[in-house]
């Protein structure tokens, strides 16, 4: 083996050469090459995240509605943090002592090296006080970003509000981080995706004061937030606000759709609440007391809550009892306050009798809906009650009624149109009868319907046989029109019945009769078990090219009559002629604004 | 039979020496690196600093138990150790737990095991005992393919486990065979691959193609002496060229210029080989097939890069400046030499470092423990640690050539070979200039594993060499 004896010399050469080239490396980057030193004495590369300002919303005349203003936030890298003048920095912020260590204690256990908000949300005025001082304060600095800022006192519905995201979205989403803002609710999250924008990020080198020495490798890596896209929204703001005045102290829920286009004019959750409220600080605490109230004021009324129809469904029955050929214009049934049918009897108010078709609608005839309502399901087209009843669901629904309608509204509920299959297993047979589900002939019973959809049935009827999906943000890609299954021609009557319920001399809805418009109304009663009843009234104006459809729901309104329908034909006249002059019409506005329903003294 | 007193005397107490000082000069500088000052107690046994600590003392144990042990035990059990590490490197895979994306690791309780460290010192044995049989021939084929079987087996389980640095560290063995009798021209083949791998990736085909060419040219004259036949094959060659450049131009063929030059050198290849058998020139045939090779092989590259996986490719593209993105998949290599380029002439102090303290530096405890050196102890410090590690390696190698044994000696060179491979990659990558591999540093690195697994390798060595004057009893 001595002939390879050599060969230990040239291991040797090779190992001895490899270390002396490492050695010249080093001495090469550490004694002779500054740019390590600098890039290390600017101490290190703080990420700062650029965050875009939120999209803003306008109204349909373009009125600024939501917009964004500056916030500071303090940040914290705990890691940095050396010995500060705690006294100090908690009399500049104006917080606790506790506070900021129990803060500090909760940003260590995110992360010792990643920096994360210590306090959040600093006033211009407290920022331009610690901004001086903040080189004192190693391991902290502010990160500037937007907050949302209202121009209006209430549809915080429709608006809704951003929050920090959760840790859950986090997880599904990898373009939230910590911190983030997302929209909670209302168009804020419907429309996040368009609102938010896109986080950039700006590579700043920082020095040991933790003072900015400029941009990393001059920007190369900076990447521009991106500003979120501006929402116009279709909602009217004037009348917006008018609605939000006479809704004042009632609960309920009023939405406005132009019927042609399916725009919403307006939507409006009662009580709501400020919009400013669930910004900045105090949100949480905020949020609870909402939360808490028995008013329930985060609850949106307008797309959520379902009530029966009342008698507002009747325009529906005569409808679909034409389309059946059960009954036409002229039908005529009599009823002295009130009918029998069999074993069974329903009530009614004082009206003049026999009614046609016409008169039924502009009266509310009870007993006229409940022949109707047997001849459409005891119609001998239909194998059986069942099937006729099916029929009949089928049209309803093609309203829009029990579905979904809006996709802008995420929080929307379908409502209910009860199913053949949810009767056999009430009745517990397929064999049910027509009596067995009377009072749906008048809107009562099992149905379930928002707000929202009563609007759009209404306008289906404004536009004598169809509707446009409704929206609040323009997109032609989402819009599409329904046609219902109703002849043009059946229409009429109804129409007629519901201009004769506000104009005629004997109406359910005379207080609705607005000077030089012809108003079309149906007022309806929800039967309330818990106490007053509630009012609910829809309507379209005018008569010809209809410009608005309306739903009001006023809960505890005792009846149609009497607080929705006045509310919704202000805001009508509102509308169409752009204010009220009339004196009798002023007082009426008075008067409603002062109602309080709030506590009523029937409820149990 | 012999004395302890005896073996105590001929252990070689300067090679303890300097593992010891390598040893603790890791532990302070892992201390370093982690510095918490909530636990700013070097025995704080909640923080790496502390539990490395236990891991110096047991090593410590095992050294000891090592040097007590009959230096026989090792020549005899040599085999089975190997066969049972083999046996730990498959049932890791079966049954291990995988850590940051390597299934290297048995779990016992709260201690983690990685068999990959222990398989190098096993395999040394092995081949130690497999090359030192009597009339072993290292250039015979049967013994090269022992030799490559006993290595790609370890080296190909390890592969498989997702941990291709420690799978790599098998080809730091050349070392050994070449001490033994491999080819030097097989060493010199290795250097060609890796230059034509990095020429490949970074320069033209074509460039690439004319410098292989020149090569052989070049080759071929150092072995004939005679600049006519030069003349000769670079005209042959260059006007086939031109032939087939004017009728791909005429016929506007849009061949690739290096296919072009592949056709002329075909040709070339072919002519030269006739006149080469006719008149029996020796070498030639060895040179151009030679050639071809490294032609070969640099076409391959292209084919095999893609292969890699995506993070291999970005370290190598990294390392090579074919890419440049130190916020990115550059950060770590980038902050690494923010951190050691920052030490200055003396570095800023123990616990003083900036760079290595706010997480910048990933695996600063670990693989990137030099970070700290370079970072707090400045040139001095990184220039005294490379020394000190190089002096223990040389000494493990002149120590292996004063043994009469065959085995103590290859397995000297096999323990110097893995020291300096592990040195070498490690703070290579930390400085730059090797791709990002991660293995770590000997003695300083934070783990039992690796440190159980160096202390084991280097103590069998320093029990062998205690042992070399019995070695015929």
């Amino acid at each position: 083996m001595n002939k390879f004896l050599y060969r230990k010399n040239v291991v040797f050469a090779i190992f001895i050469s490899i270390i002396a080239i490492y050695i010249i490396r080093l001495f090469y980057m550490q004694i002779m090459d500054d740019s390590y030193k600098i890039m290390a004495s600017s101490n290190s590369q703080r990420i700062e995240t650029q965050y875009p300002a939120r999209g803003l919303i306008f109204d349909r005349n373009r009125k600024l509605l939501v917009e964004n203003e500056s916030a500071y936030d303090l940040m914290i890298i705990p890691r940095q943090v050396k010995d500060f003048d705690t006294t100090e920095l908690i009399t500049i912020l104006d917080i606790e002592k506790e506070t900021l260590v129990k803060s500090i204690e909760k940003c260590k256990k995110y992360s010792r090296h990643k920096a994360s908000i210590l306090i959040s949300q600093i006033t211009s005025d407290k920022y331009a006080i610690l901004q001086e001082k903040l080189h004192k304060y190693k391991g902290f600095f502010v990160q500037t970003r937007t907050l949302r800022k209202y121009n209006v006192n209430h549809s915080a519905d429709v608006f809704g509000y951003i929050g920090e995201v959760s840790p859950d979205r986090i997880k599904k989403d990898s373009s939230y981080s910590r911190g983030d803002y997302i929209g909670i609710s209302g168009l804020e999250r419907s429309f996040e995706k368009d609102l938010r924008g896109k986080k950039g990020q700006k590579i700043v080198l920082v020095d040991n004061f933790n003072r900015i020495k400029g941009n990393f490798k001059e920007g190369q890596y900076d990447v521009p937030a991106i500003v979120g896209e501006d929402l116009i929204t279709t909602l009217d703001s004037e009348l917006q606000e008018y609605a939000y005045k006479l809704m004042q102290n009632k609960k309920g829920g009023i939405i406005a759709i132009e019927p042609q286009t399916g725009e919403i004019l307006l939507k409006l959750s009662c009580p709501g609440y400020d919009p400013k409220l669930m910004v900045g600080l105090q949100r949480g605490r905020n949020y609870g007391k909402l939360s808490k109230d028995p008013a329930k004021p985060l609850f949106d009324r307008t797309v959520m809550a379902a009530y029966p129809p009342g008698s507002t469904f009747k325009t529906l029955q005569a409808l679909i009892g034409q389309q059946e050929g059960v009954i036409n214009e002229s039908t005529c049934f009599s009823c002295a306050s009130g009918a029998s049918f069999g074993s069974l009897s329903m009530k009614c108010h004082a009206h003049p009798s026999p009614l046609d078709l016409a008169g039924s609608v502009a009266n509310s005839c009870n007993p006229y809906y409940v022949h109707n309502w047997r001849r459409i399901l005891e119609n001998n087209k239909y194998k059986n009650v069942r099937d006729a009843y099916g029929n009949w669901r089928e049209i309803a629904m093609s309203f829009g009624l029990g579905q979904k309608i809006c996709p802008d509204f995420y929080n929307e509920l379908s409502g209910s149109i009860p199913s053949q299959e949810y009767f056999d297993r009430r009745f517990r047979t397929q064999n049910w009868r027509w009596s067995y589900i009377m009072s749906i002939s008048i809107g009562q019973g099992e149905l379930l319907i928002t707000p929202l959809q009563i609007a759009n049935m209404v306008s289906v009827i404004a536009n004598r046989g169809y509707y446009m999906t409704p929206h609040i943000v323009r997109d032609e890609n989402k819009v599409e029109r329904h046609n219902v299954e109703i002849r043009r021609e059946y229409f009429e009557p109804v129409i007629k019945g519901m201009s004769g319920a506000v104009n005629g001399e004997a109406g359910t809805a005379r207080v609705a009769r607005v000077n030089g418009v012809e108003v079309c109304g149906k007022t309806g009663t929800v039967q309330n078990p818990h106490g007053d009843d509630h009012s609910v009234f829809m309507a379209f104006a005018p008569r010809e090219n209809p410009k608005i459809a309306i739903a009001v729901y006023v809960e505890n309104g005792v009846w149609g009559g009497r607080n929705a329908a006045p509310i919704a034909s202000l805001l009508i006249e509102k509308y169409l002629n752009g204010e009220i002059t009339a004196p009798h019409r002023l007082d009426l506005e008075k008067r409603m604004m002062e109602t309080n329903l709030m506590n009523p003294k029937g409820n149990k | 039979m012999r004395s302890r007193d005896n073996v105590l005397k001929n252990i070689d107490w300067l090679t303890i020496l300097f593992y010891l000082m390598l040893v603790f000069m890791g532990w302070f500088n892992i201390y370093a690196a982690v510095y918490d000052e909530n636990h700013s107690s070097i025995f704080d046994m909640t923080q790496q600093y502390g539990k490395q600590l236990m891991w110096i003392g047991t090593s410590c144990i095992l050294g000891i138990l090592i040097l007590l042990t009959d230096s026989k035990f090792f020549t005899a059990f040599s085999k089975p150790i190997y066969i049972a590490t083999i046996a730990l490197l498959v049932f890791v895979l079966l049954f291990g737990r995988e850590v940051k994306g390597a299934k290297a690791w048995f779990e016992l309780g709260s201690i983690r095991i990685q068999p990959a460290e222990f398989a190098k010192f096993a395999t040394c044995l092995v081949l130690a005992n497999v090359m030192s049989k009597f009339n072993f021939k290292m250039m015979s084929l049967k013994n090269l393919i022992t030799v490559g079987f006993l290595l790609a087996l370890p080296a190909g389980l390890i592969l498989l486990q997702n941990d291709t640095g420690s799978a790599l560290v098998y080809s730091t063995f050349v070392f050994v065979m070449y001490r033994e009798g491999l080819h030097g021209s097989i060493l010199l083949l290795g250097l060609i691959g890796i230059v034509l791998f990095v020429f490949t990736l970074l320069y033209s085909t074509t460039l690439v193609l004319s410098l292989v060419l020149l090569g052989t040219l070049v080759t071929i004259y150092y072995y004939r002496q005679n600049i006519q036949e030069i003349y000769k094959i670079t005209i042959f060659y260059c006007s086939l060229l031109l032939l087939f450049w004017g009728i791909d131009f005429i016929g506007s063929f849009e061949i690739d210029f290096s296919l072009l030059m592949l056709c002329s050198y075909v040709i070339t290849t072919i002519t030269i080989m006739v006149i080469v058998l006719k008149q029996r020139i020796r070498y030639i045939t060895l040179v151009l097939l030679t050639s071809w090779a490294c032609i070969g092989g640099s076409l391959s590259v292209d084919y095999i890069f893609p292969k890699l996986l995506p993070h291999q490719q970005d370290r190598i593209n990294l390392l090579l400046g074919k890419v440049s993105d130190p916020m990115g998949i550059g950060y770590n290599v980038n902050q690494s030499q923010i951190a050691i380029g920052s030490g200055g002439v003396i570095g800023k102090g123990f616990l003083q470092g900036t760079q290595t303290k706010f997480n910048f530096v990933p695996e600063q405890s670990t693989d990137f423990i030099f970070c700290t050196v370079g970072e707090e102890w400045g040139f001095l410090g990184s220039s005294i640690v490379l020394i000190l590690l190089l002096t223990l390696i040389l000494r493990v190698i002149s120590l292996a050539e004063r043994q009469r044994s065959a085995f103590s000696r290859i397995y000297g060179y096999g323990v110097a070979s893995i020291l300096f491979f592990h040195m070498a990659i490690n703070i290579g990558m930390t400085i730059g200039v090797v791709p990002v591999i991660g293995i770590p540093l000997p003695f300083f690195s934070y783990g039992g594993s690796s440190l159980w697994a160096f202390t084991i390798l280097l103590f069998i060595f320093i029990r062998l060499d205690a042992n070399r004057l019995q070695v015929f009893s």
